[in-house]
């Protein structure tokens, strides 16, 4: 930052990338990273639903006993998620101001099904993180809360097949904008190689893949009763 | 060889426009479809009717003026070929084709097919260039390029400016274009010294232009008759950010 001696202020620079498109991009690729780590973090800590209650609920336990640690990443999500939504929001009246009239046929070429519908897919998991909150978080979801019954919780608010179809569904999403979002931000970050785009392809379609089965097996097994509901 | 067209007509810029069906039954499979147009064109004059407007020039594929939309994919639908280039082998007898010009806020239509594209200048203007002083030829093998770089940046290079990839883009985004112009320059050692600026310089006016942002979807890549590759924008990007960071 010092080495350049900039004449102008790091504020003014800050805020001028900000206005441009790249830079909004690049927000929300860098803010998509943090998210995608929770995520990721976030279902290997849930996998251990399939340990049993004990396990679970002692996991449930050490996160709530540690708010030296949970608030700061409760605080820097909230910051991801808030970047991450504005700057899409303002790169949609981008958009929509880039093309006022439209094509009377349109047919598309050469992108996926999941790049197409990122604004579809997001506000949807949007919808979506809310309402986990309220059932998990804050128990005003509609299905039975007990605090530091982590496991009671999970059972009980699957056990309502709508809550299963809605979870599994909004996986089904999360799994589509990872697939897209999980390689695109090395696009917008600057980085692509012919040699290891393909790759990085590749695993942010495994990922996604094992975001959605990972996260998705779990309402499904306490819905099938597979998971057993000790209660 | 029949076809039938639907094609956008608008008399002039600000005016509006509307869809026209035309049908043309003495087509010859190997004309071009420019060639189709034009002798659509022969016939609406003889019918004293105004013939189509659309841009064309070197009918080589190679100078960038010609483009339109057909049935919804910019330059039709064979890879790596202008309209110009496009023959009507590739269609179906009787078939039905939408033509539609280039839409975007910054591509204002003229007439018919044809739009204003001086935005594209402008953003050269901004920085697609190199500022040297021109004399004679410098000699060969004086500044050495290493033959990856020389590669891509022929590949780069190999933009004609048609606007396609905005035609194509959801969000008529013109960062193919851009990326293009920042990525032929910024890889070879004659374009370092206003590489940071340029990279600036440029996606600012690219902005201002009213160009919509780039979401990584692949589409301008798809219709590039020059096949200008998704790459170049990851460039473009990394040069705008390194370039934001360091700005003076």
């Amino acid at each position: 930052m010092s080495a350049a001696a900039p004449g102008i202020a790091a504020p003014v620079r800050v805020l001028r990338f900000w206005n441009t498109t790249i830079g909004k991009k690049a927000v929300m690729a860098a803010s998509g990273i943090i998210l995608a780590l929770f995520v990721i973090g976030h279902l290997i800590g849930n996998l251990q639903i399939f340990l049993g209650p004990d396990q679970f609920n002692g996991y449930a336990r050490t996160l709530r006993h540690l708010p030296e640690l949970l608030w700061p990443v409760r605080a820097i999500l909230l910051v991801c998620v808030t970047l991450h939504i504005w700057s899409s929001l303002q790169l949609a009246v981008v958009k929509s101001e880039a093309r006022p009239i439209g094509y009377a046929k349109r047919t598309p070429a050469g992108s996926s099904y999941a790049s197409r519908t990122m604004y579809w897919s997001g506000p949807i998991i949007a919808a979506f993180v809310v309402y986990h909150l309220m059932e998990f978080t804050f128990g005003v979801g509609g299905t039975p809360y007990h605090e530091f019954d982590a496991y009671g919780n999970v059972i009980q608010g699957f056990k309502v097949p709508a809550v299963t179809i809605f979870y599994v569904i909004a996986m089904g999403l999360l799994c589509l904008h990872l697939r897209h979002g999980l390689w695109s931000l090395f696009q917008s970050l600057g980085f692509n190689h012919p040699r290891h785009m393909p790759r990085i392809k590749r695993a942010a379609s495994i990922i996604a893949l094992f975001v959605f089965f990972g996260f998705s097996s779990i309402p499904l097994a306490v819905l099938t009763g597979l998971i057993p509901q000790v209660l | 060889m029949k076809l039938i067209f639907h094609i956008w007509r608008q008399p002039a810029r600000n005016k509006p426009g509307r869809m026209v069906r035309y049908e043309h039954a003495n087509l010859n499979p190997d004309m071009s479809m420019l060639e189709a147009l034009d002798v659509l064109n022969e016939d609406l004059i003889l019918k004293g009717e105004e013939p189509v407007v659309f841009e064309h020039d070197c009918r080589e594929g190679i100078c960038g003026s010609c483009g339109f939309m057909i049935n919804g994919i910019a330059h039709g639908p064979l890879p790596k070929t202008t309209v110009c280039q496009l023959t009507l082998r590739h269609f179906r007898d009787g078939e039905e084709l939408v033509l539609e010009p280039w839409r975007a806020r910054a591509f204002p239509v003229l007439k018919d097919l044809m739009v204003d594209r001086s935005a594209f200048d402008r953003i050269i203007a901004a920085g697609g260039y190199i500022s040297i002083p021109a004399g004679s030829a410098p000699d060969g093998n004086d500044i050495l390029v290493a033959k990856d770089d020389s590669d891509r940046a022929m590949d780069a290079a190999a933009c004609i400016g048609c606007g396609a990839c905005v035609a194509a883009c959801p969000n008529a985004s013109a960062s193919l274009f851009t990326a293009a112009k920042i990525s032929h320059l910024g890889l070879l050692p004659q374009g370092q010294p206003e590489r940071d600026s340029r990279a600036l310089r440029m996606v600012k006016t690219m902005n201002a232009e009213s160009f919509g942002q780039c979401t990584n979807i692949g589409e301008c890549e798809a219709v590039c008759p020059k096949g200008i590759r998704l790459e170049v924008i990851a460039r473009m990007n990394h040069d705008f950010i390194g370039a934001s960071w360091r700005a003076r």
